[in-house]
């Protein structure tokens, strides 16, 4: 006797012989697979219990199969409608025809058997699925541990530098990974780098990547040389979908010179006297084609300043909303100098405040600081507290009407940690509103994808915020007092106030016209809190 | 947007009184209703009650000088009340205020009028 048990529809039919202790006489049945839509299946789920196969005449191959075979009675096996199987029986030893009540027992037989069948197959899925779910968590795991052996355990402590990393895996632990290497002669090499893909393959890639950074960061004092070879030597060594953005610079501690080349990865901010500036140093991502070069930039840090290094894990976090955290904002609260000196912290809570509390992290978040806190003149505790402009926040708008009301919003949110008047606040608010429609409707003449691009500086007196349009258009007029009693008397549109009105709001109104850019700078004198 | 709707409701007082109630943001598509508004009602004076708006801008502005020119035109007074700090600045920096009487709230809109 064999029983055929067939799973679910989509999955391949799986037989197993049951043990039978056989007459010599006896002949195994082979399993006969009923395909789903055989015209014997819709018989055999009609309900009719144990078939006599010379009773039916079907069109079906599988039947024709099983009379070959000699099958004569087929007892279904059903269970919440589904057939799960089916007993085949040749003839009786007896040579008599099945009777009456042979089938009433074989049917009571399946009616009990089948329920069983389901419950078996259903533990099996059960326990098939704990043991992927468990294989999927074991395979995190591993791929966190390499990850987390490979990154310093401790930061370089450098006399007249504050260096400072933060790394949180996703979930499902995704490539980040960062290193510093001592070098010759008081030079440090700051690696940060994101493999694509994640779990154990981009672990791996992330350990062999920065086991040759390593070697080949003591081999060549150009950053750009270090990464033309590591490149060279990744292509051969992953898989042809995977590559490596990297970034990696070396920061002579004596001198305060920067020199670092970009294979693709997020660009590093600066914070300095003048406010916030992007490094550019362009390059294809490791492990991509063989002969590749890389740009050299050199920048130099100055007593107070900072440099950020940063994986997408941070510009790609989306809120609730489904926006991006993006450049834009990264780079005005890399402008923003924390009260407390800890930039990390801060960078870390403005990306919490965005995407909300209960947010899943989608991907792993890399930060590096490194801070010249003195220059080799300067005593190691003279941190100057200047007074210099820092940007709070920079954004661009598209030329839609409405979106001076997202200005306001974002100009808010932007000096919200300045503690302003409320009566400066909303005097401010209605000048961004004024200033950034007059950009919309007369700069970019309501063309839609023309930006309206915003900055927002402050320094220890004023806030600035910048509005500059691209329309290269009529330039802004002067300033002049509207005449009221003539708009009262219809001798004037009664329109035209919003110049007027922004010069009355703040503290000082400057225009400027460059290029076919136009651009307005509020200036408002900070009271309150300083 | 939501923020950008504007509702201009005409409400009669029993003791004589009109009140435009204006609800949400005043800027130039505030135009139609609050005129449609103004024309519905009647009497030697019209209130404006601002206490609903959270914004208005200069395009909003020159909506209420249109409806200043309306009333100035048919020899009738203006008064407004429920304005922010905020926006009685900008009343009186626009010099609406000259043509128009602010008071603080509706008590004090109605009590001036008896």
């Amino acid at each position: 006797m064999v029983q055929l048990l067939r799973r679910r529809k989509t999955e391949e039919p799986r037989v197993e012989a049951a043990e039978a202790t056989l007459k010599p006489s006896t002949r195994l049945i082979d399993a006969v697979p009923i395909p789903p839509g055989d015209p014997l299946e819709t018989v055999l789920l009609s309900g009719g219990g144990p078939l006599e196969l010379s009773s039916l005449d079907l069109e079906s191959e599988a039947l024709q199969t099983m009379r070959d075979q000699g099958v004569e009675l087929v007892v279904p096996l059903i269970g919440q409608g589904e057939l799960l199987g089916a007993l085949y029986l040749g003839p009786r030893l007896s040579d008599q025809p099945y009777s009456t009540d042979d089938r009433r027992l074989l049917g009571s037989l399946a009616s009990q058997v089948a329920p069983a069948m389901k419950v078996a197959q259903l533990v099996r899925e059960q326990q098939a699925e704990a043991k992927e779910r468990e294989r999927i968590h074991q395979e995190m795991q591993v791929a966190a541990l390499i990850q987390q052996t490979l990154l310093p355990r401790d930061l370089p402590s450098i006399s007249g530098w504050g260096i400072d990393a933060f790394y949180r895996p996703a979930r499902a632990v995704g490539g980040d990974f960062y290193d510093f290497i001592h070098l010759d002669d008081g030079r440090l090499g700051v690696v940060i780098g994101d493999v694509t893909d994640k779990g154990v393959p981009a672990a791996l890639v992330m350990a062999t990547s920065r086991s040759m950074l390593r070697s080949a960061a003591h081999n060549h004092t150009s950053p750009g040389a270090v990464l033309s070879e590591v490149n060279n030597a990744l292509v051969s060594e992953i898989p042809p979908a995977m590559f490596v953005t990297c970034l990696y610079a070396i920061v002579d501690t004596h001198t305060g010179e920067v020199v670092f080349a970009n294979a693709g990865h997020n660009l590093p901010y600066v914070r300095n006297s003048s406010g916030v500036a992007e490094l550019r140093a362009t390059g294809m991502p490791l492990g991509l084609m063989l002969g590749m070069t890389y740009d050299e930039r050199t920048h130099t840090l100055d007593a107070g300043d900072v440099m950020v290094l940063t994986s997408d894990g941070i510009t790609e976090a989306h809120n609730v909303e489904g926006e991006m955290y993006g450049f834009p904002r990264l780079m005005g609260r890399v402008g923003v100098k924390p009260k407390d000196g800890d930039v990390v912290s801060a960078l870390v809570a403005d990306l919490e405040r965005f995407t909300g509390p209960d947010a899943e992290q989608e991907d792993d978040i890399t930060l590096v600081v490194v801070k010249r806190t003195s220059s080799a003149q300067d005593s190691a505790s003279a941190f100057d507290e200047s007074p210099d402009p820092v940007v709070l926040g920079t954004f661009s708008l598209r030329s839609e009407e409405g979106n001076e009301r997202a200005a306001i919003e974002r100009v808010m949110e932007a000096v919200s940690d300045l503690g302003l008047e409320v009566s400066q606040a909303e005097r401010l608010k209605t000048a961004v509103g004024e200033t950034v429609m007059n950009a919309i409707e007369h700069g970019n003449e309501n063309r839609p994808e023309m930006m309206v691009d915003v900055v927002v500086v402050a320094t220890d007196h004023t806030v600035q915020v910048r509005v500059t349009d691209h329309g290269g258009g009529k330039a802004i007029p002067e300033v002049e007092t509207p005449d009221i009693e003539a708009k009262l008397a219809g001798e004037q549109t009664p329109r035209g106030w919003g110049l007027f009105l922004i010069g009355q709001m703040v503290d000082d109104l400057r225009t400027e016209s460059v290029d076919g850019t136009h651009t307005v700078e509020l200036v408002m004198n900070r009271k309150g809190r300083g | 947007m939501p923020g950008e709707e504007f509702e201009a409701r005409v409400v009669e007082r029993d003791d004589g009184d009109t009140i435009i109630e204006l609800t949400g943001t005043v800027n130039r598509v505030a135009k139609e209703s609050l005129e449609a508004a103004y024309e519905a009602t009647e009497g030697s004076r019209v209130l404006l009650d601002f206490s609903k708006v959270d914004y208005i801008n200069s395009t909003g502005i020159a909506v209420i000088v249109g409806v200043l020119a309306m009333a100035r035109a048919e020899g009738r007074a203006v008064g407004a009340y429920g304005l922010s700090d905020h926006y009685r600045e900008v009343f009186q920096i626009t010099r609406l205020a000259d043509f128009m009487t602010i008071y603080d709230d509706e008590t004090a809109a109605v009590t001036a009028g008896a």
